[in-house]
């Protein structure tokens, strides 16, 4: 017989023990799918998980994707953890992009120590400016943020799509749709002779150890917990709610700004149409997965740019097509809240009594 | 110039096929939301219905096994939000993101073999009634069942929901989850049957555009459309018949879109295409600027989990 009880208090050891449990079901679902597609589940999954980060390559390539997802997730843990849903990152990232790629557009062949700063400011601002906007309206005209983030998605997309093939195209580009190559002032550098990855992971770890001493040794912090338990106590507390909206918002914002930053004055170099592979929603789910907490994030971010790269591998070996990584993406999640019913019940197994 | 009324008649018919999906879907989704459920997987729903619809079609060559598979397929997938927002008590905002993700990602693995199939003619009923009547017979004749249905469907639904029993027990549920239950009302089976209506109509809306509005399978084909219908149910402020003008506004957007480019009006048309989007955010801003007037409209437990301790 198996019999559910309440818990008195949600379990702190399940808290931490559910996205591991989450990504291994993740995985049986997953082989399972590859055996309907009638691919070996094993070797597929050797494939996804495995041979991508087998060699020093992969490993940066790793890096690289997990970078902006820890950046954003990080950013849209403030968000989350105060009952704000921003769900427009990617939006904010394309529109930080746009922004600190048009700044380095202005110092097109222009050499100086000076002009890689302005242009990763640029990007956070961008990505602020851009994430102020669902801010204002939730607090000053009470409209839904998850709607309006959204819809901001679309259209930052659009503006991008408009510059890189009008106003901002390369004059000498052939009509390809992108912009000018930056100059090496306004490039992240490379850490290492011939991998891709670059110094915007500086940018990320040290967004993870600011938001770990904000969340949990400032009174900002603790406001923000408490909102996002009840904003009722909060607002019997006399806190500044609308302030604070605005403030998660502007740090979510600048975070995948900077992400954005990343994406375009690393190795690309340059802004075209697609910048970003959908980081800004798959950022959503590294921030669950990681328990809106910043060393989670890392963990989280890590295990989830694997099926980017799993997605890659596994197309050109397998022919497996690309989308499964989403695929794998929606089901983590997905196992994620539904192990989370472990936190608030306990399921018993009593023995038949004859 | 001379216009020809009936070019009239064609382009408010344009709009009125383009405002179908956005009316099923949102119908849907209102009757899930009237019961206290916010399911933010409507974009997720309406693209499985797409590919299920085309494939179903393509394979096997009925085109009422592949509505009704369509339906099913949404009624399939949201069993999965149902499942997690109701028997184990979920988030619903993020178990909607989820679905959505998941959705996509899904339906563009299914549809990898579908790209570049023709879809097949989709019938029309009373074609020969076109040309009878200046200006309304392009407008009320010569659209698919799908069509017809869809803006029968507000109509129902208020019906539905104000003077019909279930449809006081659905709205009871989504107002006060504790008094419905105190009187004796399944609670979470109201929800279940609401969300499980609410994937069929998503999924007749997904297809809808890829098999009668253009029936062809292309990844991502709803476009944002099932975030649009979201936006509408804020926008009807939860009145279905409302949710039929909003829907011609945005038919109409989309379709003055087209014209405007076909004119060569000198406006960027990444600007036209962000149109919609720009609207929404507008119109969303106009109808919850009240917020008493929300207040009052909003289904109370709209996103709350309810849990009946046993």
């Amino acid at each position: 017989m198996i019999k559910i009880v309440k818990r008195d208090q949600p379990s702190r050891a399940i808290f931490f023990f559910t996205p591991v449990l989450a990504i291994f079901l993740t995985l049986v679902a997953g082989g399972l799918i590859f055996f309907i597609l009638g691919f070996k589940p094993f070797e597929a999954l050797k494939f996804f998980f495995i041979v991508p980060i087998a060699d020093k390559y992969g490993f940066s390539e790793l890096l690289l994707k997990a970078t902006p997802l820890c950046l954003i997730a990080i950013g849209l843990s403030f968000c989350f953890k105060s009952n704000n849903w921003n769900i427009g990152a990617e939006g904010q990232l394309t529109f930080g992009a746009i922004v600190s790629g048009g700044v380095a557009l202005l110092f097109y062949e222009q050499e100086g120590f000076y002009i890689l700063p302005i242009v990763i400011l640029a990007g956070a601002i961008g990505g602020m400016l851009y994430a102020s906007i669902p801010a204002i309206l939730k607090t000053y005209f009470n409209t839904n943020e998850i709607l309006v983030s959204l819809m901001l998605v679309y259209v930052s997309k659009l503006i991008l799509d408009y510059l890189v093939v009008g106003p901002w195209s390369n004059p000498e580009g052939f009509n390809f749709p992108e912009t000018r190559q930056f100059s090496d002032s306004a490039k992240l550098p490379l850490l290492f002779e011939g991998l891709r990855i670059h110094a915007g992971i500086f940018l990320a770890l040290a967004a993870v150890v600011i938001s770990w001493f904000v969340f949990y040794k400032t009174y900002l912090g603790f406001q923000m917990k408490v909102s996002g338990f009840s904003l009722k106590t909060a607002k019997y507390a006399g806190y500044k709610g609308k302030k604070m909206i605005i403030l998660v918002f502007l740090i979510s914002g600048a975070c995948a700004g900077l992400a954005g930053v990343g994406e375009i004055t690393g190795p690309i170099g340059q802004l075209h149409r697609e910048i970003s592979p959908d980081y800004g929603f798959t950022a959503i789910i590294v921030a669950f997965l990681g328990r809106l907490h910043p060393v989670g994030i890392i963990f989280a971010s890590l295990v989830v740019a694997i099926t980017y790269l799993g997605a890659e591998t596994a197309q050109i070996f397998m022919q497996i097509p690309k989308y499964t990584g989403q695929v794998f993406q929606g089901m983590i999640l997905f196992f994620l809240l539904a192990s989370d019913y472990l936190l608030f019940f306990k399921i018993k197994f009593i023995g038949l009594k004859k | 110039m001379i216009i020809d009324i009936n070019f009239i008649g064609l382009i408010i018919a344009s709009i009125m096929a383009s405002a179908v999906p956005l009316i099923l879907a949102s119908c849907g989704e209102l009757i899930t939301e009237r019961s206290g459920v916010l399911n933010l997987g409507v974009e997720g729903m309406m693209i499985i219905g797409a590919i299920s619809g085309f494939a179903l079609m393509t394979v096997t060559g009925s085109l009422i096994i592949a509505i009704f598979g369509a339906m099913l397929a949404g009624v399939l997938i949201s069993t999965i939000f149902a499942f997690l927002t109701q028997t184990l008590i979920t988030n619903h905002v993020a178990t909607g993101l989820a679905l959505t993700i998941f959705g996509i990602g899904i339906s563009a693995m299914i549809g990898k073999n579908f790209v570049g199939i023709p879809g097949k003619e989709f019938p029309v009923l009373f074609e020969g009634l076109k040309d009878t009547i200046p200006l309304l017979g392009p407008i009320l004749f010569g659209h698919s069942i799908v069509f017809y249905f869809a803006f029968a469907l507000p109509f129902i639904t208020s019906y539905f929901l104000k003077k019909t029993k279930i449809g006081l027990i659905v709205r009871a549920v989504g107002d006060s989850p504790e008094s419905a239950s105190n009187q004796g009302i399944n609670v979470r089976l109201v929800r279940y049957a609401c969300i499980l209506y609410g994937g069929a109509m998503s999924g007749l809306a997904g297809a809808y555009l890829s098999m009668i509005y253009t029936p062809q399978w292309i990844e991502n084909m709803t476009g944002g459309r099932g975030w649009i219908a979201l936006a509408l149910v804020v926008f009807s402020t939860w009145n279905p018949i409302k949710i039929l003008i909003g829907a011609m506004i945005f038919g109409g957007l989309t379709i003055i879109q087209f014209h405007m480019q076909a004119i060569g009006v000198r406006i960027p048309v990444q600007f036209l295409t962000a149109l919609p989007y720009i609207v929404t955010i507008i119109v969303l801003v106009v109808i919850s600027r009240d917020s008493r007037k929300i207040r009052l409209s909003t289904p109370s437990s709209l996103g709350k989990s309810f849990h009946k301790d046993n």
